[in-house]
């Protein structure tokens, strides 16, 4: 395994399976409270050219509770990009501000251009439809703290499957620890064929359905549900036929088992009904919350605060 | 028909780029960068029995191409043959094979990749041999080589 010191944590695709072991082991001690203080004395930049409310404070409250300092932009209307500035010279300038970079970009590769302009680590936390590779960390703690495993599982995935970056690099990393797939989506939303053909490359059983009535025999451990989203859909009609066909309420809960643990990246919309939340199958909250520990460690591990 | 002894006049010194297929030879002088680098002798649109659409020739005076650059040339001609010539000779009769990273000379066809939009120079890796198919390094999907994909340096 190649050292976490100073490198910068771009795409999954760039994590050995040791890797990935690694940053799920050193969450669970940060979780647990064991290592504390470890980002005392350094400073960490977000850099959001795109909103994301969600993900920034996640990375802020990371930084806080390790006992670093954090500053940033929210939005690219008040850098000085709005001025005119490049990319590649903002990114220069702000390295010299602080220790790591967190960086959020609505353009494909702008991490991986910024981790190759700066010598302190960049952490990407999303660039485009492409990579974040923070969201599949906590992913992984979160199965790995409900499951005491992260493979020989079966996991189902259901929604958008053709755009969602969360689900391909998740399939990505699942398939590294070897589980058994169940791809639930409409034909449109379909997960794309050079993924499937990686998982047959790499002898991954899988199985794709269009309904999730379909998957009751297949004793899910865990689904995991993304949002189907309107504007990819012409006609507002068919949205609302296929949303409703991938609504998940405790009816369709108790069709699958009841040991059945439900996941979600979130934003949620209607995709799982409200009554689903009170139920123990429900660990999306727990899964959001899980982001906070993942980033602390990562943070940790990149600026050498934690070995 | 002795003024029709040689279409393309042989060169003492150099490299001899055959079987390129027509009508890609100005490409594939534009993917090796050689536009200004001396005397270069061109052929379009020989007949050749194993090429149907018939087949160009670069003759590239005075200078030895290195494997890398000559590996360039299998991104769009994986048949050409490649003879380096010394004093009138075949120094070396050379094979050709997809070069593991493809840089500057390929574009992304991602509109909203970081080459596209914030001027980062391009990078593939290698992605599947026998499709021939490269992934980028920023944006990480991966495409087909094309000849339009291809660009002067």
């Amino acid at each position: 395994m190649a050292s976490f010191r100073d490198r910068s944590i771009v795409s999954i695709r760039d994590m050995s399976l040791d890797d990935l072991k690694k940053i799920v082991q050193t969450t669970e001690k940060v979780k647990k409270g064991e290592l504390e203080g470890f980002l005392k004395g350094r400073t960490v930049a977000t850099l959001f050219f795109e909103p994301s409310t969600r993900t920034r404070l996640s990375f802020e409250s990371a930084v806080f509770k390790s006992g670093g300092s954090v500053f940033g932009i929210a939005n690219p209307s008040a850098s000085s990009q709005s001025k005119g500035e490049s990319f590649a010279d903002s990114i220069r300038t702000v390295s010299g501000y602080c220790d790591v970079m967190v960086i959020r970009h609505p353009v494909e590769g702008a991490a991986r251009m910024a981790s190759e302009l700066i010598d302190i680590p960049v952490i990407n936390a999303g660039d485009g439809a492409n990579q974040h590779p923070t969201q599949t960390f906590l992913d992984l703690f979160t199965i790995n703290e409900q499951f005491g495993r992260m493979n020989d599982l079966r996991i189902g995935m259901m929604g958008d499957l053709k755009y969602g970056r969360t689900v391909h690099s998740l399939t990505h990393a699942l398939a590294m620890f070897g589980n058994e797939l169940t791809f639930i989506s409409p034909p449109t939303l379909r997960m794309p064929g050079q993924i499937l053909q990686e998982l047959d490359g790499l002898h991954i059983p899988y199985t794709t359905m269009e309904n999730l009535e379909d998957a009751r025999n297949s004793a899910l451990d865990i689904l995991y549900v993304t949002r189907i989203q309107k504007e990819r859909f012409g006609d507002p009609q068919e949205y609302e036929k296929v949303a409703g066909t991938y609504r998940l309420t405790r009816e369709t809960i108790g069709l699958l088992g009841e040991e059945l643990r439900i996941m979600h990246p979130l934003p949620r919309v209607d995709e799982i009904a409200e009554e689903v939340d009170t139920t123990s199958n429900a660990i999306y909250f727990i899964q959001a919350h899980n982001g906070i520990p993942t980033r602390q460690a990562l943070l940790g591990l990149v600026t050498g605060g934690l070995e | 028909m002795m003024d029709r002894a040689y279409k393309v006049y042989s060169i003492e010194n150099g490299t001899v780029i055959d079987h390129i297929p027509t009508p890609l030879a100005l490409k594939v002088i534009r993917i090796l960068g050689l536009e200004n680098e001396g005397i270069m002798t061109i052929g379009i649109g020989f007949h050749s029995d194993k090429q149907p659409g018939g087949k160009d020739i670069v003759k590239v005076e005075n200078r030895e191409l290195s494997h890398d650059e000559t590996n360039k040339i299998a991104l769009i001609a994986p048949d050409a043959t490649i003879n380096i010539i010394k004093d009138g000779r075949v120094l070396e009769k050379r094979q050709i094979k997809l070069p593991s990273e493809v840089r500057e000379i390929m574009a992304c066809p991602n509109p909203n990749c970081a080459t596209n939009v914030l001027g980062a120079g391009t990078h593939f890796l290698l992605d599947n041999r026998d499709k021939v198919t490269y992934r980028c390094r920023y944006c990480e999907r991966t495409t087909e080589v094309q000849a339009d994909l291809l660009t002067a340096r």
